[in-house]
């Protein structure tokens, strides 16, 4: 925001920790002057960059001709593997991925060279000019051959407590179900670039559209054989990012960068919307079985997940996305003896990647269908069903990897949710609609959200801060986290204002970059404002720690009478100072302005190899309730309404925290109804580009929502001012509408409907079919 | 006859001359790389995400129109004598503060990334400067081509009914000052222009329009681009040579007779659709699903029909209503059953130098149950699965006479005779249809691709017959999803 001047004799300053303020650049978006990567202003000899794709989903190249493409017009220069100086690779964990492919393409969209001309039409025109000859190899194109054939990116893991077989053996109730959840597209509107610019000795500056700046760093520098001190990356925001710039811009920055070293010149490279869906990893597509025993009341006694995900080529996050999926296959229920086998297949497409919610939803989609199944099967209420299993006191608090649940509050949130959103009157008038008719029927759900916070990769769990105050009072703020619209810059900001007590308006939050706060941590698994907000208020802290101790000296007070208060400094009764003129008066003391923060998320511990301990500082939690209607001649649904209650533990900021609940459940309904990824018999996507991949529009937001924060909820760990993180786990609340989806097919005939994800006209048709055809053999049988 | 060879437009109130710039610039691209006015953003290149949304106002009668636009698959030659309002112009038109749609996305915490969010500013701009009082419906229209992936569209819903409480920011007098300097670079005449390999030409009359098509059989036809546009920014075609109707009035005219409705090829199509929904209220639920405003405001239905896409939706309910289409040629016109136009997938019976000038479509009958419906993956600006129309004249509880036509069930849009046949003579009830939904099996052979199976498209080809039964014998407009109040 503007900035203004504080308010004197207020008591409150603008900004501080709690206000529901506007997102720190939206006069910025109205006006279109936000700058991203692509509005940044570039010398006039910059070359565009375009990236050649391999058409087939497994081949070897037996030719690769670039000689059309080297005459196109316009261009300048042609990169292939062999102009990499240092390493081949933009794998973030293990080193699997080539920038460039060399002897095999292993999908359709894999990188294979790229062009430098000098416009975007004519790199663009000459990547499509390549002579290509290949020698097809039989691909594997999802995760039921990946299984069959043990193609695995990563061994399979097992987490197992208790006597599952024996439990299911004894339960009087025994059932096995399986569903198919499909990926998703991050659709970030603003598609994946990296800009590489050329300096002196042998260094280079990168801005890239990336949610994780340090790792394009190492990554371009092991690319370019320099360390990582020659070269720094830059991002002031993103347009968008959802996980899906957390490895991917990468590849982009890498072929910038080397680009760049090969000709001296700036390079851009900015993927086309259908390039950046063709190349890009997505939300892992998952396989889902289960076996269950349980008891008339549908406890369950014990069980056996399986998740097979289809990780694509190569294994990129996929470790750490199947982990958390198995971690949130309990979502909120105790299972004392349980089983979770996790596959990691290696499929013929482009390696999935991070997105939102990083592996929990569709763990939580498995567990939830299984209850959903034993409610069914029970003839049960599912509502009940879900508390009967939900975790309790001691004796029903710890989960399959061995960590207590000393936060639950899940319980009293679903209550209050059932009541507000008149859940069971709302049941029985949807019974007596769909016994009235036969052509739509409606359906309503209520699930429950359990969401673990910390990097389940324990040592990403630290941030830092840097924190400059000018001698005008005035601060520039930087840290390791990215902003990509989640509100990030404004929240850290907001922390900063209300440990200095100054109004917002004096402090501008700079660009990410690699010089200023090194070795960071991705803005990733929902913890940024919680590592960066933490490292943030640590160098506020620093810097207020010091003009405290230089105002107590100066006028002979105790430091604990030094009071920062809206603006002013009141040292006992002998002075009260404006914020700027105590800071000139330190200044000329020659007390340092500048200080970092750094923050390491504490109690946390995990062992990878038993995947057993405390991955994760706390747990956020949250319920919606969907009502939806379906037509049973087109399988068309429609989203009626939706209530919400989201724990974010004591809200840094209400407007912001609200958007990310909202955003995240339409994000999440998207996944698990209109959004369907095609690939075809070759492997190849087609469905990519807006055209063709349907993301939801402004008339999918239901026409009656009451969504609300827990108000009485604060974290009961010593998180950033109490509060919780917001980005992935209101995402899952979508749940609630694909079950309530499932809910009005089942109104159509009897027992649990199969449906896949995403519930498209299509699958729901099919569904009712499956169902009434099953109820026919049963009334027949 | 040499045509004028710069192209004029307006800019925050100033004329920009355009000349010797390749005829395929698109308007984002001149923005963005000529201008550097960056707050128009690239999303997707085709029309379909509205990031690059902006406000073209005319001249209309005296009065201005407003309407938004996807800019990144826009000619530029194409907003020749017009007026370009961009997310930078907000700013120039007014000297007091935020436009009343910056306003209330701001306060209503309407952007996250901010990507999206001069498209939606945009769109918002053109709904205010055209519409005081819209409803919910309409406002979701308004908002259908603009994608938002990160807020989940409440808090700009609310925005948008936030507007307007806030007065119109512009500086006194600036809409008089438009129209003026609107008048002032009015297209009077052809214009010619050509660059390295390729040229444009822009007729003004249905003459000269023949008469370039006739000096160039092989030249593309533009009128709205937003189908060619995508030849341009997707496959990255080189047109060499472009010729525009855009620019001939008479083409741009919809006149009713007592027999029929001739919609000019030029017309937009949201003012064909304005025209044929006041004929036909029933094709309402077609028209509002065709595509977003920004696609309809510069798209033409001539350029929907002559484009002749299997699964374009306007041509199934045209068909069945019995529409003819005019093509002209430099010998002269000819006129042609719609369905009679459509010869096998993208392949249309049209001669060389001949183009599509009108379409006829017959006066209403009030006899007739007429019904379009459109399935797909979403309900706003998606590509149908399956387009099912059906025209039904019954008397005594029996069918007199039917026409039906789908799209996205064969390789053309195409009248499902056996079903017809079936109908006619049938009962006009739920079980009397049967019959007729049965014989679809004998009509179509659908294909599978990503939009749905060969066997989904023909079950609910099927389906829409059952619906259109039962809306008949229940006496409701919409029994769909989309029509239940919840």
């Amino acid at each position: 925001m503007p900035a203004e001047p504080d308010r004197h004799g207020s008591d409150r300053i603008r900004g501080g920790v709690g206000e529901a303020l506007p997102h720190e650049s939206a006069h910025l978006h109205v006006t279109g002057e936000a700058l991203y990567t692509d509005d940044i202003p570039l010398p006039k000899e910059t070359l565009h960059a375009a990236i050649g794709i391999s058409e087939r989903a497994h081949a070897r190249i037996s030719r690769l001709d670039l000689g059309p493409v080297e005459a196109a017009q316009g261009v300048i220069a042609v990169l292939t593997a062999a102009d990499i100086p240092g390493e081949n690779n933009h794998g973030p964990v293990v080193h699997d991925d080539p920038i460039f492919a060399t002897d095999v393409v292993e999908y359709a969209g894999q990188s294979l060279f790229a062009v430098l001309a000098t416009s975007v039409r004519s790199a663009r025109r000459a990547a499509r000019l390549a002579h290509i000859e290949y020698e097809d190899l039989p691909p594997i194109l999802d995760t039921k051959a990946a299984v069959q054939r043990r193609s695995f990116v990563l061994p399979t893991r097992t987490l197992a407590r208790g006597a599952a077989e024996d439990r299911m053996r004894a339960a009087p109730h025994r059932l096995s179900g399986s569903l198919a959840v499909g990926g998703q597209e991050h659709f970030y509107l603003e598609g994946q670039i990296g800009i590489a610019l050329p300096g002196e000795d042998r260094t280079m500056l990168v801005h890239s559209s990336t949610q994780h700046p340090s790792e394009v760093q190492r990554l371009v520098a092991h690319c370019l054989g320099l360390p990582a001190k020659d070269v720094v990356v830059q991002c002031r925001r993103m347009g968008g990012g959802f996980g899906g710039k957390e490895t991917q811009p990468a590849l982009l920055a890498c072929i910038a960068a080397l680009g760049a070293w090969k000709t001296g010149r700036p390079v851009k490279l900015r993927l086309d919307r259908d390039a950046d869906m063709l190349i890009t990893g997505k939300r892992h597509p998952f396989d889902l079985d289960y076996e269950v025993g349980f008891d008339d009341a549908g406890r369950i006694l014990g069980i056996r997940l399986t998740l097979a995900s289809n990780c694509g080529r190569s294994a990129d996050l996929s470790e750490a996305v199947n982990g958390r999926a198995m971690f949130h296959a309990d979502n909120c229920y105790y299972l004392s003896d349980v089983e979770i086998v996790s596959h990691r297949c290696r499929t013929n497409q482009p390696s999935h990647t991070a997105f939102r919610g990083f592996g929990g939803p569709q763990g939580m989609m498995l567990i939830e269908s299984v209850i959903d199944d034993i409610a069914r099967a029970l003839g049960k209420e599912p509502l009940e069903v879900r508390h009967a299993n939900f975790y309790g006191a001691a004796g029903r608090d710890v989960t399959p990897y061995g960590m207590v649940v000393e936060d639950n509050i899940i319980g009293r949130i679903v209550d209050e949710l059932a009541q507000r959103s008149e859940y069971a009157t709302r049941r029985r008038a949807i019974a007596d609609f769909n016994a009235a008719n036969s052509i739509l029927k409606r359906g309503l759900a209520l699930t429950p959200v359990k969401f673990g916070i910390s990097f389940t990769t324990t040592h990403l769990n630290q941030a830092g801060a840097l924190l400059h105050v000018y001698t005008d009072g005035s601060i520039l703020l930087n840290h390791g986290g990215t902003e990509m619209g989640q509100g990030l810059h404004t929240k850290v900001a907001q922390v900063v204002a209300e440990e200095l007590q100054v109004d917002l308006g004096r402090i501008r939050c700079t660009a990410t970059d690699t010089s200023k706060v090194p070795n960071t941590s991705a803005t990733a698994a929902s913890a940024s404002s919680d590592l960066n907000g933490k490292a943030a208020q640590a160098a506020a802290r620093t810097i207020r720690e010091r003009l405290t101790a230089f105002a107590a000296a100066k006028y002979g007070v105790a430091a604990d009478e030094v009071l920062f208060r809206a603006g002013r400094v009141r040292i006992d009764e002998k002075a009260d100072l404006r914020f700027d003129e105590l800071v000139g008066l330190a200044y000329h003391a020659r007390v340092p302005l500048s200080a970092t923060g750094f923050y390491a998320t504490p109690k946390i511990g995990y062992d990878p190899k038993t995947m057993t301990g405390r991955p994760f500082f706390y747990f956020c939690y949250g319920a919606a309730v969907s009502e939806v209607v379906i037509d049973t001649l087109s399988g068309e649904s429609r989203l009626l309404r939706v209530d919400i209650l989201h724990d974010v533990g004591a809200s840094l900021n209400p407007a912001i925290d609200l958007g990310q609940v909202e955003g995240g459940f339409i994000q999440g309904v998207g996944w698990l109804t209109s959004e369907e990824l095609w690939w075809d018999a070759e492997g190849r996507l087609r469905t990519h580009a807006p055209s063709t991949y349907k993301i939801p529009t402004a008339y999918d937001w239901p026409r009656i929502f009451n969504v609300d924060l827990v108000q009485w909820s604060r974290n009961r760990e010593d998180s950033i001012y109490r509060s919780k993180a917001v980005g992935e786990p209101p995402l899952m609340l979508a749940m609630s509408v694909f079950f309530a989806i499932r809910d009005a097919i089942a109104a159509c005939g009897g027992g649990s409907p199969r449906l896949d994800a995403p519930a498209t006209p299509e699958r729901i048709l099919t569904a009712i079919d499956a169902l009434r055809a099953t109820s026919a053999d049963t009334r027949t049988g | 006859m040499a045509g004028e060879r710069s192209i004029r437009f307006l800019l925050d109130g100033a004329v920009h001359t355009v000349a010797d710039l390749a005829p395929t610039t698109t308007v984002l691209e001149y923005l963005r790389d000529h201008l550097r006015r960056c707050g128009t953003k690239e999303g997707c290149a085709e029309g379909d995400c509205g990031a690059c949304t902006i406000v073209l106002a005319e001249l209309d009668e005296g009065t201005i129109r407003y309407r938004a636009i996807n800019s990144c698959i826009r000619l530029l030659p194409t907003i020749d004598g017009k007026a370009l309002v961009t997310v930078e112009s907000l700013k120039a038109e007014s000297s007091s503060a935020l436009h009343p749609a910056q306003r209330a996305l701001v306060e209503c915490h309407g952007s996250q990334c901010g990507f999206c969010t001069p498209g939606f500013v945009m769109s918002l701009y053109a709904l205010y400067r055209s519409d005081r009082q819209p409803g919910e419906d309409a406002i979701c229209q308004a908002l259908s081509g603009n994608l938002c992936r990160c807020t989940g569209y409440r808090p700009i819903l609310a925005a948008a009914r936030r507007m307007y409480e806030y007065p119109d920011s512009a500086d006194a007098g600036h809409e008089e000052d438009l129209k003026e300097k609107l008048r002032e670079i009015q297209v009077t005449g052809e214009k010619r222009q050509s660059t390295a390999g390729s040229s444009y030409v822009a007729p003004c009359t249905i003459a000269e329009l023949a008469q370039a098509l006739a000096e160039r059989p092989d030249a593309t036809l533009l009128a709205g681009g937003t189908d060619l546009g995508l030849r341009v920014t997707k496959d990255l075609a080189h047109l060499p040579q472009i010729v525009y109707l855009g620019n001939v009035a008479e083409l741009v005219r919809i006149r009713s007779t007592g027999q029929h409705l001739e919609i000019g090829a030029g017309v937009s199509l949201t003012d064909a659709f304005a025209a044929l929904t006041a004929e036909y209220p029933d094709l309402r639920g077609m028209t509002r699903r065709f595509a977003s405003p920004p696609v309809c405001n510069a798209g033409t239905l001539g350029g929907n029909i002559a484009n002749g896409s299997p699964i374009g939706d306007s041509m199934p309910a045209l068909i069945c209503l019995g529409a003819s289409i005019v093509l002209q040629a430099a010998a002269g016109s000819r006129s042609l059953p719609l369905e009679d136009f459509y010869l096998d997938y993208m392949k249309k019976d049209l001669r060389p130098g001949e183009f599509v000038a009108a379409i006829r479509v017959p006066r209403a009958r009030p006899a007739q149950v007429l019904r379009c419906y459109k399935i797909a993956k979403r309900f706003e600006q998606d590509i149908s699965a399956v387009c099912g129309a059906f025209a039904i004249e019954v008397a005594g509880g029996r069918v007199r006479d039917a026409r039906v036509c789908f799209g996205g069930m064969a390789a053309i849009p195409k009248r499902a005779r056996a079903c017809e046949q079936a109908l006619i003579g049938a009962d006009w009830s739920a079980d009397g249809v049967k019959p007729a939904v049965a014989a679809l099996a004998t009509d179509f052979q659908p294909i599978t691709d990503f939009r749905a199976s060969q066997g989904y498209r023909l079950r609910v080809a099927g389906n829409l017959l059952r619906r259109l039964a039962d809306e008949a014998s229940q006496g409701a407009a919409d029994l769909s999803v989309w029509g239940h109040a919840g």
